[in-house]
């Protein structure tokens, strides 16, 4: 990784010239790569892209999400997924294929207010992001404590490969649940974990930029040093 | 003014009142920003992208942009009445023709990005504060942008033409010109003039706006750097 340039740009800064690929946050105006928002600049090879520091969640097909019921139609429910679009659940995701409207009743399965962890089936421009509980770990989220940061955070907060979540969950027995949407769900049996996990959480949330981040969670968390290698600031 | 060109405030004919913006100081706001603009002192917040109420405003292509400007009652010497004036409706139209060029708004379609920009205090020139401000805001909400968007005004005061006039200025003087670009690209997104000037005069006129839109662009850029990176390394 260390070919890679990075810097702090703002909306309108030309981040290269030449023949590259515009990627996330970047737009192309002749042979400018110019930031469309404020973030960190990544300049690969022959492609551009910017991390951004603040925005709403666009939904990807393939994100975990955690989304609150607000609603139900006929045939699905209705998800605030932290973002401009509602999300949909289809009723025949939870009933199977046999469900039928005049048959079944879906709040009895999902109410409003339910808080429940699915995954983007399918979203383009044209419709509202679809979502599904058909996997592991999917479904209503029953207890623990809901957080709100960052979707842009999200990544600092999984850290290189679950590094970060992996040492808040060790560190405190807690069962952390992060949507890519920014919501997360934090559950433990034991209430002093739960505090200092969420703690973490959001210490995270703040100080998302600063480096050597995981070092500090793990001494405000009691771990000792050396447990895990892992320190860069991804 | 004076003979050697120093005006009824003390500044020279190409000097701009002191600026100050800060970024992100409403926390219920998805974007906001303070600008202090001389006397002129104005709040924007941005909320979005959101859904669109009405519905029918909606676009199905893209998302769309919306701006109020309104001065508190409070914010000229006599009260103000609070209902928007045919000047108030005026300069938000021009806000959101300034702004829409540098939006990136099609991926967002069926929302709405709200922009609102409340005069605390007015001292001529505040649109383009209004302006200046609604940029910044615009990009702490993480909007994509093309290029952020400056605005200043110069004009004609016996028979000299001055950078940023103010408002004694403005009611005493021949020209006044409001001028807002995209400093990175280049391209100008909003021009009133309002007075008489000679096609030379109309030249100088604009390109010291101009050039007062580039001071006004690093002061924008510094509060954001302020912001997000801490006033650290670029």
């Amino acid at each position: 990784m260390m070919d890679l340039k990075r810097r702090y740009v703002i909306p309108g800064d030309v981040i290269a010239t030449g023949q590259m690929r515009p990627e996330q946050n970047v737009y192309q105006d002749g042979d400018r790569m110019i930031s469309t928002c404020v973030g960190i600049s990544e300049v690969f090879e022959n492609a551009v892209r910017v991390i951004p520091l603040t925005g709403v969640y666009v939904p990807k097909t393939n994100d975990l999400v955690i989304g609150k019921v607000i609603g139900t139609s006929p045939l699905s429910w209705e998800f605030d997924i932290n973002s401009c679009f509602i999300g949909f659940l289809p009723a025949q995701d939870v009933f199977g294929r046999d469900y039928s409207p005049t048959k079944d009743e879906l709040r009895q399965r999902l109410n409003i207010g339910d808080l429940v962890a699915a995954r983007v089936a399918n979203f383009d421009r044209s419709r509202d992001p679809l979502l599904t509980v058909q996997d592991r770990d999917l479904g209503r989220i029953d207890s623990g404590e809901l957080i709100e940061i960052a979707p842009s955070k999200v990544p600092r907060l999984i850290g290189k490969r679950g590094s970060m979540i992996q040492t808040i969950e060790m560190a405190t027995r807690a069962m952390i649940t992060i949507g890519q949407n920014g919501w997360v769900v934090v559950s433990c049996e034991d209430s002093e974990g739960l505090l200092k996990a969420v703690e973490a959480v959001k210490m995270v949330d703040a100080l998302a930029h600063t480096p050597n981040l995981t070092e500090r969670v793990k001494s405000m968390l009691g771990v000792p040093e050396g447990d895990n290698n892992d320190t860069t600031n991804d | 003014m004076t003979d050697d060109g120093i005006r009824c405030d003390g500044r020279r004919v190409d000097q701009l009142r002191n600026i100050t913006i800060k970024a992100g100081v409403l926390k219920n706001a998805d974007g906001s920003a303070y600008i202090e603009f001389g006397k002129n002192k104005i709040l924007a917040g941005v909320f979005g992208p959101r859904d669109v109420h009405p519905k029918h405003m909606a676009n199905q292509d893209t998302g769309i942009l919306r701006c109020r400007y309104h001065m508190s009652p409070f914010s000229v010497t006599e009260r103000k009445n609070p209902a928007p004036s045919r000047r108030e409706i005026e300069i938000s139209k021009v806000l959101k023709e300034a702004l829409q060029p540098a939006l990136i708004l099609k991926d967002f379609p069926r929302t709405v990005v709200d922009v609102f920009v409340e005069v605390l205090q007015a001292d001529g020139g505040s649109r383009c504060a209004a302006l200046d401000a609604a940029a910044v805001a615009l990009a702490d909400a993480g909007i994509p942008m093309r290029d952020l968007v400056s605005a200043c005004a110069a004009g004609k005061v016996e028979d000299r033409i001055v950078l940023d006039i103010n408002n004694e200025e403005d009611q005493e003087g021949q020209a006044d010109m409001p001028v807002a670009i995209m400093p990175n690209i280049g391209k100008v997104t909003l021009m009133q003039l309002d007075g008489i000037l000679t096609p030379d005069e109309y030249k100088t006129c604009l390109q010291t706006a101009i050039g007062g839109c580039r001071s006004v662009y690093e002061i924008q850029r510094k509060a954001l750097v302020e912001k997000y990176f801490e006033g650290g390394a670029h």
